[in-house]
């Protein structure tokens, strides 16, 4: 079901990023780096997390002009177990808080949520927020940080990050159109090394539904970009939307997390990069900004989720996969 | 779309891994650690009139201390990465997955973090290493009582 939304708009955004981004080809489009410390200057990974996402709270507050008591609602969500950045994160906000997750289609669920409250009159604003950081997410899901386990060339490489966006139904430059509440499919894929696959399925279900529910052709978008299926998933999608649905993808669609990176200089991101920050620090930084500047007036991003388990993995259990769809229009 | 039709999708998709090419590192790499392991054990049985026995102990720790150095300084996964199983097959492999996990569980604590999370990798290894010999020393038990 479309999700239309009548008065919601993206004020501003903000983006910081670690080591490996701000090599990236988007790296001045970045509010906030961390050059050469993936610690941030704290004692572990996982608090480099929190504070990437403070950081990107911060730096909302300031462009926007907002104190902490003017944001009528938090949504926040990561890829570590029980939230932890997001909880810790927006913890000296002292705002409503509501936490999420979709894996890295978390920034867009958040999106949605936010607009459908603005859009129901029960808030002013929401800030939405996400986090990734590539070794607290190695730690948690796959193997100690360093050890140095070979990878096949579909692997991805968790973006380390945090980003933040003001929704609002104050107008502004960016008009919240509509979106698509992905749903959960499984098309029984095994391989943790190989997202891209797993996701691939979930973005091209979700943006066929919404081209359907819509009446509307992928060239009426100037733009259309998933979140992080890396360079096979891409692929996969492309091949899967032109011999299944008969929709041409060629020209007009790209991914976030071949873009986050050079794939040709920066080997170590092999596939390319995922995790909840790697689309919303593309979006928030240079998607935005393409909008702000009319280089687009119609775009359609899709974060696309492994709902990844370690444990279920290894009770032989499918990897499951979502993607959340929100479109954006330059006014 | 069927599983299986999307299956297809995916292998047309997915690159061919250079299995060769990463046999030929492994043997290269592991060939020249096992060369050089026998020289350090000649080199000790020359320093120190050791038994060849004692050397190869030696030898052993050698390669453990170094594997668990570089993972400290940081570069050895970098190493793994690039020599693959020719590392992480030997010796090397199991002092770096034993280090590697110590370090990033040192933040939990001595208990909960380090003394705890030690053995992630390495325990199967521990594990199934102390079961196999049981079962062996078992069936060698057999065979020499029998006969």
């Amino acid at each position: 079901m479309i999700l239309n939304f009548r008065n919601v708009y993206l004020d501003n955004a903000s983006t910081v990023c670690g080591p490996y981004e701000a090599k990236g080809p988007l790296s001045k489009n970045f509010d906030k780096k961390y050059t050469d410390d993936l610690y941030c200057k704290e004692k572990s990974f996982e608090k480099a997390e929190i504070r990437l996402l403070e950081d990107s709270i911060k730096i909302l507050l300031k462009k926007t002009k907002l104190t902490s008591k003017d944001i009528d609602l938090v949504i926040a969500g990561d890829l570590l177990n029980q939230i932890t950045s997001s909880c810790y994160g927006a913890l000296n906000l002292k705002s409503p808080f509501l936490g999420i997750y979709t894996a890295c289609a978390t920034s867009i669920e958040g999106l949605l949520i936010g607009a459908t409250f603005i859009d129901s009159g029960k808030v002013n604003n929401a800030l939405i927020s996400c986090s990734s950081h590539n070794m607290s997410s190695e730690k948690q899901f796959r193997n100690p940080t360093e050890y140095g386990s070979p990878k096949p060339m579909t692997a991805t490489f968790t973006a380390t990050g945090g980003a933040s966006a003001l929704l609002s139904n104050k107008p502004s430059k960016i008009r919240v159109v509509n979106g698509l509440i992905g749903t959960i499919v499984d098309f029984n894929q095994k391989d943790a090394f190989n997202m891209g696959a797993a996701m691939a399925g979930a973005a091209a279900d979700t943006l066929y539904k919404y081209l359907t529910e819509t009446n509307t052709k992928a060239s009426d978008y100037d733009l259309i970009l998933t979140g992080d299926l890396g360079k096979y998933g891409k692929e996969i999608l492309k091949d899967l939307m032109l011999n299944e649905y008969n929709i041409d993808l060629s020209k007009n669609y790209n991914d976030c997390g071949t873009m986050l990176y050079d794939l040709e200089e920066q080997k170590e991101v092999m596939a390319g990069g995922s995790g909840p920050v790697c689309s919303a620090l593309v979006n928030y930084s240079t998607i935005l900004k393409d909008l702000m500047n009319n280089k687009y007036k119609k775009v359609l991003l899709i974060a696309t989720g492994a709902l990844f388990s370690p444990i279920m993995l290894y009770q032989k259990e499918n990897i499951l996969s979502i993607a959340n769809l929100i479109c954006l229009e330059a006014i | 779309m069927t599983n299986k039709k999307y299956d297809a999708l995916v292998k047309k998709h997915t690159p061919k891994e250079n299995k060769a090419k990463y046999a030929l590192i492994a043997f290269l790499v592991g060939g020249t650690l096992g060369l050089f392991g026998e020289v350090l054990i000649r080199i000790y049985i020359m320093l120190f009139d050791i038994s060849r026995n004692d050397a190869s102990t030696y030898m052993i720790i050698t390669y453990i201390f170094f594997a668990s150095l570089f993972t400290a300084l940081g570069f050895f996964d970098k190493l793994v990465a690039k020599a693959k199983a020719g590392l992480l097959i030997p010796i090397t492999g199991f002092a770096h997955s034993m280090t590697s996990a110590a370090l990033d569980y040192k933040n939990e604590g001595p208990i909960f973090g380090v003394g705890s999370n030690v053995f992630k990798l390495a325990g199967s290894v521990i594990f199934y290493g102390v079961v196999s010999a049981w079962f062996f020393g078992l069936i060698r038990y057999l065979w020499e009582v029998l006969s």
